[in-house]
């Protein structure tokens, strides 16, 4: 495998420095690895100056072809899908890969691949008109659970006990949400232990785990979840590794229900995830073996000679 | 020496760590709003942009 060296450079691509990318810089500076920090709000990107043949390509390719890899870390959605397709047609290899970001970033492209993949997952209907998600529903039966497909940190989910509730959140949704939350994602809903899964997985590897525990239904650590280490069993594994790979795999994180009959239940899977709660929790280094399998990638890339 | 910075937000003096990187987010003690570090020579905060629909993790 070619070597990592002072040369092999690096780019993170983000908006904020948060505590996880903070501690992702010094995991790189402590393996002396040369990172680039690329703010997206002062991204420019020039789509075909390396066609041009311009002396300068101050935003065009020329400009991120020394990076090995490009780590993205933003938060903001758009911005991520935009800047890594173009990286991606570019060339440019980054974690994740843009279709990665997207499928992760889209809750029923997550659930269209998980089921692809025959990966176990909640039953999922979509609708596209307040009548038809309404019918949908009441063939679901409740109580079921209504997401917008593009969101996170668990904001705007509703669990729809009855028929009033379900009209008025569809009207809610139809009259005051924006064209995205006109399609109609109607998620069964899963009877919980007053808790949920977390599985990192990087590259082939389930790195750990962990409970989030809460007593609301929704667990988010954001939304105040108490993080509990969760042991990885072969199970836990199988079904984490299936569930990344059906989403493209790279660094993800994957939640997962149990049912009262003893089931696992893949429900979402995060592209770009926080772990502030959890390298304690679990005892795991978990930014060092994000930035382990990046210099991997990494040396696989210029071992290939694609670098 | 730690460097220190006014809060945009309350005005209070705000004590940067050693470690802190530019465009990393801190928080005031004193008001709790989420400020950005601008730079750190000269030390420069500004409030953190506000969150929006398409983000998260």
């Amino acid at each position: 495998m070619a070597e990592i060296t002072a040369h092999t450079r690096i780019a993170v691509l983000l908006d904020r420095v948060r505590v996880e990318e903070k501690l992702l810089l010094q995991a790189f500076e402590a393996r002396h690895i040369p990172v680039d920090v690329r703010d997206d709000r002062a991204l420019i990107l020039d789509l075909d100056a390396h066609r041009r043949k311009e002396t300068t390509d101050t935003y065009g390719r020329g400009e991120w072809v020394r990076y090995a890899v490009v780590l993205d870390r933003c938060i903001t959605h758009a911005r991520a899908v935009a800047a890594l397709r173009i990286l991606n047609d570019w060339g440019i290899c980054t974690i994740n890969p843009v279709d990665v970001v997207e499928t992760c970033g889209d809750k029923l492209a997550t659930s269209s691949a998980l089921v692809r993949a025959g990966v176990p997952t909640p039953r999922v209907m979509v609708a596209f008109t307040p009548e038809a998600a309404l019918q949908a529903i009441e063939t679901m039966g409740y109580p079921v659970v209504l997401k917008p497909a593009i969101g996170s940190w668990g904001r705007l989910l509703s669990k729809v006990n009855d028929r009033d509730a379900a009209e008025a959140i569809l009207e809610h949704k139809q009259v005051l949400g924006s064209y995205p939350h006109h399609v109609f994602y109607i998620q069964e809903y899963i009877p919980k232990p007053a808790r949920d899964i977390r599985a990192f997985v990087v590259g082939d590897e389930t790195i750990c785990a962990i409970y989030r525990y809460s007593d609301h239904w929704i667990t988010n650590t954001a939304r105040g979840g108490r993080a509990v280490n969760c042991p990885v069993t072969p199970e836990l594994h199988a079904l984490a590794l299936a569930a990344a790979r059906a989403v493209g795999g790279g660094v993800v994180a994957v939640d997962i229900l149990e049912t009262q009959d003893g089931r696992l239940l893949v429900n979402e899977v995060n592209h770009t995830t926080e772990f502030r709660n959890s390298i304690d929790t679990t005892g795991v280094d978990i930014p060092g073996r994000i930035v382990e399998y990046v210099l991997q990638v990494a040396a696989e890339r210029a071992d290939q000679g694609e670098s | 020496m730690p460097q220190t910075a006014a809060c945009p937000e309350c005005d209070a003096q705000i004590t940067l760590r050693d470690d802190t990187l530019e465009g990393e987010i801190v928080q005031c003690p004193d008001c709790g709003v989420e400020l950005e570090v601008l730079s750190l020579d000269p030390p420069e905060l500004d409030l953190a942009p506000a969150e929006e629909e398409d983000w998260g993790e």
